[in-house]
């Protein structure tokens, strides 16, 4: 066996994990695609680095034949595992789906983040739309992704970790039951939303992943009001806690205007009609109830 | 408020049971909310009432039989493990 040679694929593994994976970029079965830039332009700059990289140890318990065609035997099988655990997760998590809510980018991200904290000078709050199928949150600011509810809700963790720490409570348990609290609470908010939106019999594109991202932006002003207590006190964790209530009050009125009232009232004009105004007071009501739930989570965190 | 999902899922037993043990002429057409009771309005309906008796009247047929067997797990649950 010559291992200078084009070796088989299983063998190359072990050396392949020390570069950057991106060079396999004719994987055929790749569970997250690479939304970003695409991936030609970054593999030029690898293939020089890996040469140098000393043999593998175990490779010479590779090399016998017996092992080899276990590997190669396994390899298949976990391949085809693979595969079908694919096709049936599709059936539960609609996992497309949600590859678009999180194709974004650093520039989506930080003008998302400037918009949740003042959006009192955007203009324009309509989603983009391409052939009946919104376009991807990296082109539109208005589109809700993701991203950012996921990240806010571990970074919520790991700080109310930091106050419990700063108040001696600390333990890993509280930290458990601080995460399973606040899924609780998200899961509660989007299925008394997605009640009311029943009974209320709106006609709107809104789907469930969205009223997840619409109650996951409220984690930014938490994060916000619970470090500015830390920082400054109670005084600098209500003055904070006030400003971010206030813009995710605008905020989700103005996103969710368009999505759920008529287009007369969506342009600012009070159409009065009973269905109308029972949308209107929805409306108003989610959009109320994000400051209430930021205080409900984080009270007990600045004392 | 320490909630878990443990709690969650109590309340979702305990509310959907609820809605399917709810007897329809004993309490319903009581209050007018029966289902003989409802205007057949066709097209368009935002009447929020007309859209709660059919929420109650679907939980009720599609949740009977899922009800009795997360039912009965549970209680084997709770004399198994309190």
């Amino acid at each position: 066996m010559d291992y200078t040679a084009p070796q088989s694929g299983f063998r190359q593994h072990p050396k392949m994990r020390m570069r950057n994976t991106s060079m396999e970029g004719a994987e055929p079965s790749q569970l997250f695609d690479d939304t970003s830039v695409p991936p030609g332009a970054q593999a030029a700059g690898f293939p020089g680095q890996g040469v140098g990289a000393t043999v593998y140890p175990a490779q010479t318990l590779l090399s016998e034949p017996m092992s080899n065609l276990a590997m190669a035997y396994g390899t298949s099988l976990a391949h085809q595992s693979k595969d079908l655990v694919e096709k049936n997760l599709d059936r539960f998590l609609p996992i497309s789906k949600l590859k678009y809510y999180f194709a974004v980018d650093t520039v989506y991200v930080g003008k998302k983040l400037g918009l949740l904290v003042f959006p009192y000078m955007h203009q324009n709050w309509e989603v983009i739309y391409q052939q009946d199928t919104p376009v991807a949150p990296r082109f539109d600011i208005n589109a809700p992704d993701l991203y950012i509810p996921v990240m806010g809700f571990i970074t919520y963790i790991l700080v109310a970790g930091l106050a419990f720490g700063t108040q001696d409570r600390f333990s890993p348990e509280i930290l458990g039951m601080q995460a399973s609290s606040a899924l609780v609470w998200l899961i509660m908010e989007v299925l008394v939303v997605l009640l009311s939106l029943y009974v209320v019999t709106v006609n709107t594109d809104l789907t469930t992943i969205d009223l997840v991202a619409f109650s996951g932006y409220k984690y930014v002003g938490m994060i916000v009001g619970v470090v500015a207590g830390l920082l400054f006190g109670p005084t600098g964790y209500y003055l904070g806690l006030l400003w971010c209530s206030l813009s995710i009050f605008i905020f989700m009125i103005r996103t969710l205007r368009l999505k759920l009232l008529s287009e007369a009232a969506a342009q600012g004009t009070l159409f009065r009609g009973a269905r109308n105004q029972l949308r209107m007071y929805l409306t108003m009501s989610i959009a109320a109830a994000q400051p209430l739930f930021m205080y409900c989570m984080t009270y007990h965190l600045v004392r | 408020m320490a909630l878990t999902m443990y709690a969650l899922i109590q309340t979702a037993i305990l509310c959907t049971n609820a809605v399917a043990v709810l007897h329809e002429e004993r309490f319903l057409s009581r209050i007018g909310w029966g289902v003989d009771q409802r205007v057949g309005g066709f097209g368009d309906d935002p009447n929020v009432k007309a859209q709660i008796l059919t929420l109650i009247r679907s939980v009720r047929t599609v949740m009977r039989v899922p009800l009795i067997l997360v039912n009965s797990v549970s209680i084997v649950l709770l004399l198994l493990f309190g």
